[in-house]
């Protein structure tokens, strides 16, 4: 019900939505909780476990119990916690884990067979026969076990993420938060004050208390606006900062637009923030505790403050009487708050008989909770007082068993809390997080006029950490009031008393664990599962380890914590995963032909972070064989076109530009003379190849190096880790010109007559041999022209300024198609270098070295470069090492297949008799049989050898002769023509 | 995690291609056998307390940094331009 007057709900603003299926009325300023409480609805959910009715135990995002889904379809969003989840016009809310509703759950006879549920049942029930867990156990268990499903459709949703930096992050904007952000602006700081709260003030918010004579929320809300005018200060309301990672950056989740309607959600749902702070105060506030006692799970049940959270924040009480239970002196707030907005109040229990309490209610010092009854919501509670028992009426249970800091960011970097015997609670190691300093009750302070204080002091220490002066601001006058607490971990009693809600553990299996032996914490919480859930035990931790600590003798500080990790509260996977869905997995490069080879209608095939198109399909072709087959067949008699800007390309420049090219390749390019091109092998330091790719001299101390698309980056950072890390003394300058040229292979028969409708130049076979290369002009355009091939044909690659590259590649392809020719696409590049025995990185690919290609040749005797020495490793030179060949078809079955192993004939197609692999085919329509690539085992003696091809994974079987790699014109006249 | 690029100043971690032990900036001459060179390649300490490495500023400056952190504490305590850690070296 709702009570007049109080609260910071917008009375003026009605807001309607549904819960399971039924519409529910609140207004502006509600969560789902606070709105069905006013509606006297206390059941909001089954327990993971027991499917145990449930309603709502907190008014934070610590809340274990009232769980839900919201929205439909698509953007359906499953495991929502209505304590925080604001209310809007049309919202849809479905409670969750129960069918076929949530009054009436089949499963909940579950709750019955809990003497057989007990904490490690699944470990000793499940156990034989073995088949039965995959295909009956666990599928049962899974349906019967678990909060809410997804959609099973693709998220349409948007997520962003950003970065901030400030000097001064502020964690929380309760009384400390705001007080430690006041004085480090005042200061002039850049600061960020987060909080997860759609409000801040924190617990000012729900409280009655004055700050300067003013409530507590007005001088909140006050001082909030008055920050939010300050330029050096970002306000970040709904965002959580879940974790605190090294050199003071932070995680933070900003939820966006949770809190209007899908519909007009332009913006995205949420934003992930890695924010990077100087320094860094923690005032996350404190989360009050629960106590054990039989049955103390029912509907109606909730902490004493978010009793009052309810009552001061959103003018909500969630029945007519009211009972309170707690051990220490901040329960009492909530029963004189409930007094004063004239709620009848059944009973005040306080377990310490020397309490110093007074009003006008039945008060039991002293006493204890000792069981409940209701089924479906709380109606009567069982206290035990002065040597007898009565029982109390009672629809909601106010229940506090002391506060515990939140300490969960200071343990991120592995620090342990400490225990403080006279708050009987965890507080932060002061030095757990470099930078990180905590103020207010996260740090043990429990009145309001100290978290002021301590929020100042907080930020007056970063203000001297950074060589700042102190800020000299007022201290606002509030209650100082001492908290006074004697622990009470659980009421003795048969029956089972929860600790943790959300995953059923009671108090019952944690000394099951201890007798079981699991007396370490972090065994009792994995053999228990408490803290596991997705509230990760906020309510609940402290209590099962008291518990742990009582029965296995030990005191709290010797049994420990387990360890806090991020991220403090859940994060969709959508929002760590931000942008990166779809197309936004990776960046996307494309050529300056892209435009011209999509119109041109080819697919594409990714090559790194690139896109290359697969083939160029004309009207007849139905596959992509027969357009690589016309393409490879138009190479080889006519003129092919083909962009090969991906591949990489290194301006090198400087005196001892050919020192760092006879050092990082194995042959030598201090011979190589202007105007002349060398193929180059690259190793890495280990022996093994590398890169390959063609370096052009084109001045005395200017070269172009060459790359493969795959390893441009690596074959970059080797190059600076050579000239920063091994020689700094070499005078040479470099830089990646990869996206400055528009380069496109010529190739084939016409290739020269193609060239001579673009190149002003004569270029002739005498005056542009094979491997020859300079300066050309194209009209006004200069160019550069390189006479390689990695096709086997006579070759050109023409080089322009990109900015030409679309309108040179059209005018090619249209030039060359009046000559028989045409654009050709990876497919059936790949096929011409197969024919020839080129390798790629299909060859090259990490694990072979310049002997198993037949490249041993290649490194030069007369000079040191990376890798040689090692390269001469016996190992590395065993001739019975997989080595390359080539390899064709001989049998009944024509196809050959990459990946599949190669055995001799004979033997039986098992690991321990393999003999090599395929790293490539294609079929050669030159040659009229599929060709292959593969490394074999004594590979260059066994040429003529049929041997037995097995894919596996394919189910593919050839028989195939071992044949030399280049299979198409071994004495290159082609290309040299 | 951030790391101080001495030519571009403080920089988030992902801007950084992490390499290894600093200790490859001392490579061994051609023919200082093969126990050296197995050393140089493969052996790394593992140390519990200070370490220095390399790291590549590969979405910044280029630059190859020397860092000399604490893996314990994974305190940075310095950073310095591998170029001249190389120059004082040798």
């Amino acid at each position: 019900m709702r009570v007049a007057g109080s609260g910071q709900i917008d009375r003026t603003k009605k807001v309607t939505f549904s819960f399971d299926g039924q519409d529910v009325h609140g207004f502006a300023g509600d969560t789902i909780a606070s709105a069905l409480l006013a509606n006297d609805i206390r059941l909001m959910g089954r327990s993971f476990k027991y499917h145990r009715p449930r309603g709502v135990l907190t008014a934070g995002s610590e809340e274990p119990n009232a769980i839900m889904t919201i929205g439909t379809g698509a953007t359906m969003d499953p495991n929502v916690r209505a304590t925080v989840q604001e209310i809007f016009q049309g919202l849809t809310v479905q409670s969750q884990n129960r069918w076929p509703s949530l009054n009436f759950d089949l499963l909940s006879v579950n709750d019955y067979l809990a003497p057989f549920l007990s904490a490690g049942f699944y470990y000793k029930t499940f156990m034989w026969p073995k088949a039965f867990w995959e295909k009956l156990y666990e599928p049962v268990i899974r349906r019967a076990a678990g909060l809410g499903a997804l959609s099973m459709q693709a998220n349409p949703d948007k997520y962003d993420r950003a970065f901030a930096h400030c000097d001064l992050l502020v964690i929380g904007a309760g009384p400390a938060g705001i007080m430690a952000a006041w004085t480090a602006a005042q200061a002039g700081l850049d600061v960020i004050i987060a909080d997860e709260d759609f409000r801040m003030g924190g617990r000012l918010n729900s409280e009655t208390e004055t700050i300067s004579g003013a409530p507590g929320a007005d001088w909140a809300a006050e001082m909030v606006a008055r920050l939010s005018e300050m330029d050096n200060v970002r306000l970040m309301p709904r965002t959580t900062v879940i974790g605190a990672y090294d050199q003071g950056t932070y995680g933070a989740v900003e939820r966006l637009s949770h809190h209007i309607p899908r519909d007009d959600a332009k913006r995205p749902l949420e934003c992930f923030w890695r924010i990077a702070s100087k320094r860094t105060i923690l005032a996350a506030g404190a989360l009050e505790r629960t106590i054990a006692f039989a049955n103390n799970d029912r509907p109606g049940i909730m902490t004493a403050s978010a009793v009052r959270s309810y009552l001061n924040r959103y003018g909500v009480v969630g029945g007519n009487r009211v009972a309170i239970f707690g051990n220490n002196d901040d329960a009492f707030r909530t029963a004189r708050d409930l007094a004063q907005a004239g709620v009848h109040i059944s009973a005040y229990i306080d377990s310490r008989p020397d309490a110093q309490i007074a009003g006008d209610f039945p008060i039991y010092r002293g006493g204890e909770v000792y069981d409940t009854a209701g089924r479906t919501g709380l109606t009567t509670v069982r206290v035990r007082h002065d040597g007898g028992t009565l029982n109390v009426a009672a629809d909601i249970l106010g229940v506090s068993g002391g506060w515990n800091p939140t300490v969960h960011l200071t343990c991120h970097m592995n620090g342990r809390p400490i225990w403080d015997e006279t708050l009987a609670s965890f507080v932060p190691n002061p030095d757990a997080i470099p930078g990180l300093t905590v103020a207010g009750a996260a740090s043990g302070q429990m009145s309001t006029q100290s978290c002021l204080m301590s929020g100042i002091a907080a930020a007056n220490t970063v203000l001297q950490q950074l060589d700042k002066k102190p800020a000299a601001v007022d201290v606002p006058a509030a209650e100082d009031l001492p908290y006074r607490i004697t622990p009470l971990w659980a009421v003795p009693r048969k029956g089972r008393a929860w600790l943790d809600y959300q995953n059923d553990v009671t108090v019952k299996d944690i000394k099951q664990a201890a007798v079981e032996n699991f007396r370490s914490v972090e065994h009792m919480k994995r053999y228990t599962t408490q803290g596991m859930a997705t509230d990760q035990g906020k309510n609940s931790n402290v209590a099962a380890l008291a518990i742990l600590a009582d029965v296995t003798g030990r005191g709290i500080p010797e049994t420990g914590t387990t360890t806090f990790r991020p991220p403090y509260a859940p994060v969709a996977i959508a929002a760590m995963g931000q942008t990166a869905q779809d197309q936004g997995f990776a960046p996307h490069r494309y050529t300056t032909s892209h435009q011209a080879s999509v119109e041109k209608g080819a697919p594409f095939v990714e090559a790194g972070l690139w896109h290359r198109p697969s083939y160029f399909p004309i009207s007849g072709e139905t596959n992509w064989r027969q357009s690589c087959d016309r393409e490879v067949t138009m190479v080889r008699n006519a003129v092919g076109v083909c962009d090969v800007s991906t591949l990489g390309k290194i301006d090198i420049q400087g005196r001892d530009a050919e020192k760092l090219l006879d050092f990082v390749y194995t042959n030598t390019f201090s011979t190589l003379k202007v105007g002349r091109v060398r193929y180059g092998l690259m190793l890495r330091e280990d022996g093994h190849v590398m890169d390959d790719g063609t370096t052009a001299r084109l001045g005395d101390t200017h070269f172009v190096m060459t790359t493969t698309t795959a390893a441009a980056g690596q074959v970059m950072r080797h190059l600076e880790f050579v000239t920063q890390c091994l020689h700094p003394e070499w005078d040479v300058a470099f830089s990646s010109v990869t996206e400055q040229w528009a380069q496109f292979a010529i190739a084939g028969p016409k290739a020269r007559d193609l060239l001579a409708q673009f190149v002003d130049q004569d270029i002739t076979a005498d005056n542009w041999p094979f491997m020859a290369c300079g300066y050309v002009t194209l009209g006004a355009v200069k160019g550069r022209l390189f006479r390689i091939s990695f096709s086997g044909e006579m070759g050109f690659e023409l080089a322009v300024p990109a900015r030409y590259g679309d309108s040179l590649f059209r005018q090619l392809c249209a030039t060359a198609a009046d000559m028989g020719g045409g654009p050709y696409g990876m497919e059936a590049l790949n096929v011409l270098r197969i024919e020839k025995g080129f390798i790629t990185h299909s060859e090259i690919h990490g694990r072979v070295t310049a002997y198993d290609i037949g490249m041993q040749g290649m490194i030069s005797a007369k000079k040191d470069c990376v890798g040689k020495t090692m390269a001469a490793r016996p190992g590395l030179l065993d001739p019975a090492r997989e080595r390359l060949v080539g390899l064709k078809p001989v049998g009944a079955v024509k196809t050959l297949s990459a990946g599949g192993r190669l055995f001799t004939q004979g033997d039986d197609a098992v690991r321990v008799n393999d003999q090599g692999y395929i790293t490539s085919v294609g079929y050669s329509p030159t040659l009229g049989h599929f060709v292959g690539l593969a490394f074999l085992r004594n590979g260059p003696e066994r040429y003529g050898e049929v041997i037995h091809m097995v894919d596996h994974l394919r189910g593919i079987e050839a028989m195939c002769e071992v044949i030399p790699p280049i299979a198409f014109d071994p004495e290159g006249g082609r290309m040299r023509a | 995690m951030r790391l101080t690029c001495p030519i571009c100043g403080d920089r988030d971690r992902r801007e950084f291609y992490y390499q290894g032990a600093a200790s490859i900036l001392n490579r061994p001459d051609p023919d200082a056998g093969i126990d050296t060179w197995d050393d140089y390649l493969h052996n790394r300490d593992n140390p519990a307390g200070l370490t220095q490495d390399l790291w590549y500023h590969e979405a910044g400056c280029s630059s190859w940094i020397v860092v000399t952190r604490n893996t314990v504490t994974h305190e940075v305590i310095k950073t310095a331009l591998a170029q001249t850690v190389k120059g004082q070296n040798t």
